[in-house]
């Protein structure tokens, strides 16, 4: 029997005729009563609310903490200024992905590190193993809650309810501020390629901010459905799905998020698998209709098998399909060519898509003049 | 209350006779445990199917599905608005959403599937 933890929001999701499923250990909601399609479009148009109070909260503390963090993200975190965000990778010897993650530095000696839900146990033994003795660690999670406020209209429906002003806050940068009259640390962030926010809030006023973000102008509920197909049209890799410590950035197609210039943990072991060449590689697809080819199914290039879809939908953003998966690196893959997915006894045609697969999204978005 | 004119199998399609057609589509309840559906890949016509064969492929977002014919016969038509707009069946799985039409079907494998009562029945099991 697997045990299901529920966020203090699990009430409120029951209440608005949310599906619940189980998610990494979590009760979560899948979709609320209009269902995914209306939540995707709604995120992709107006503005949308996710419960993340499931994802993992640490706190690293002290005058070694950014060098200590520095050898343990793949990326350069330790050199961020005060109220920077960055995205890395927690590798092992290896260079094996243990997890993807947000490092936040919300001062000179004190980083916000974001991650998984399914991920959080094993993260948190990984980092604290690897840390000075002089560095303090702390799981933040129980204690703190957050929601995503997601989509291009994200800005306008927070202002009234926000401290600071929000035109300031660049992509992926974070600041300390009041939401709903509540300490918050908001930052410019999110997993759906639109402009939007993580808001971390404590546990126990996250009802309430929920309550208030919800009855703002615009803002509906979204689930972890639409959460699926929006960070998939934007080729966001989901961790335990697209990667997990049997993939290396270079096959995950992550090296953009290493900075191999520094030294941090599986730095050695990527940069023989560099010399070397990888044995496969994530690409991205795009099908020619609408059925998916989903996590499992085969890859076919020429009629032969070349790998396995890992993650796969359709993209209510497209009109079609959209994928990707691990294929074989003996062979250059280019923009375009030729792919077949097997389903059953069929195979659907697509080809080779550098994700994004939707461009259109806001996340980039300058707000300073709006 | 399920529409009474109709038939029914365990596995959630329905069957209405219309002369001498058996128009076939999904209930309400499979509609809305498959939540927003994004393909169907429609029976070819002139294709003769026997009753309870998976004749119908049903995904939505999260799931994909097979539909079982629920008697034996030769598709005269599908449903073609379904390819581009296949949430008809999530909107309207009675009427619009109809999937195909059967001839030369079976009738009496009629009696091997649920009534609207039976079915009605099935359903509260299920909660």
């Amino acid at each position: 029997m697997e045990l299901c933890q529920s966020t203090p929001l699990r009430g409120q999701h029951v209440e608005l005729g949310a599906k619940m499923v189980p998610f990494a250990g979590w009760e979560m909601p899948v979709q609320y009563s209009q269902g995914i399609l209306v939540e995707h479009r709604h995120t992709r148009e107006k503005v949308s609310l996710f419960d993340t109070c499931h994802m993992g909260q640490f706190a690293v503390m002290g005058g070694h903490a950014g060098a200590d963090l520095g050898r343990l993200v793949s990326s350069g975190v330790e050199q961020n200024e005060v109220g920077v965000c960055k995205y890395g990778l927690l590798l092992d010897d290896h260079g094996g992905i243990i997890d993807d993650t947000i490092v936040a530095r919300l001062a000179q000696d004190r980083f916000l590190v974001v991650v998984n839900a399914g991920t959080r146990e094993a993260d948190a033994e990984w980092i604290g193993e690897h840390l000075s003795a002089s560095t303090r660690f702390e799981d933040r999670s129980a204690a703190m809650g957050k929601l995503d406020l997601q989509g291009p209209r994200s800005m306008q429906a927070m202002q009234p309810v926000c401290a600071y002003d929000l035109r300031g806050l660049r992509y992926f940068r974070c600041v300390q501020t009041e939401v709903c009259g509540f300490e918050a640390l908001v930052s410019r962030t999110g997993y759906t390629g639109e402009l939007g926010y993580e808001i971390y809030v404590a546990a126990d006023c996250v009802t309430k901010v929920w309550a208030a973000l919800l009855a703002l102008p615009e803002v509906e509920p979204a689930g972890l459905g639409a959460r699926d197909t929006l960070r998939l049209e934007v080729g966001y890799r989901l961790y335990g799905q697209d990667m997990d410590r049997q993939r290396t950035p270079l096959e995950a197609d992550l090296m953009g998020s290493v900075e191999l210039g520094k030294d941090f943990i599986g730095r050695e072991s990527l940069q023989r698998q560099m010399e070397a060449g990888a044995k496969e590689k994530l690409v991205g697809f795009v099908l020619a209709g609408r059925r998916a080819g989903r996590h499992g199914f085969a890859i076919l290039a020429d009629g032969e098998e070349v790998g396995k879809v890992t993650s796969g939908s359709f993209a209510p953003s497209l009109g079609v399909a959209v994928g990707m998966g691990y294929v074989r690196a003996d062979r250059p893959w280019r923009e375009g060519d030729a792919l077949a997915i097997a389903v059953g006894s069929q195979t659907l045609p697509a080809k080779v898509t550098c994700p994004p697969f939707y461009g259109e999204g806001t996340a980039r978005m300058k707000t300073t003049d709006l | 209350m399920v529409p009474t004119d109709c038939k029914y199998t365990k596995e959630h399609e329905w069957v209405r006779i219309e002369g001498d057609v058996a128009v076939v589509g999904i209930t309400d309840y499979a509609q809305k445990a498959l939540g927003d559906i994004t393909y169907i890949e429609l029976p070819v016509d002139g294709r003769q199917v026997k009753q309870s064969e998976e004749f119908v492929v049903i995904e939505s977002v999260k799931a994909a599905a097979d539909i079982y014919a629920p008697v034996s016969g030769r598709v005269a038509e599908a449903n073609q608005a379904l390819v581009e707009s296949p949430e008809i069946v999530n909107e309207d799985p009675h009427q619009g959403g109809w999937i195909c039409k059967l001839v030369d079907f079976d009738r009496a494998e009629l009696e091997n599937l649920l009534s609207p009562e039976q079915y009605e029945a099935l359903l509260k099991e299920l909660g």
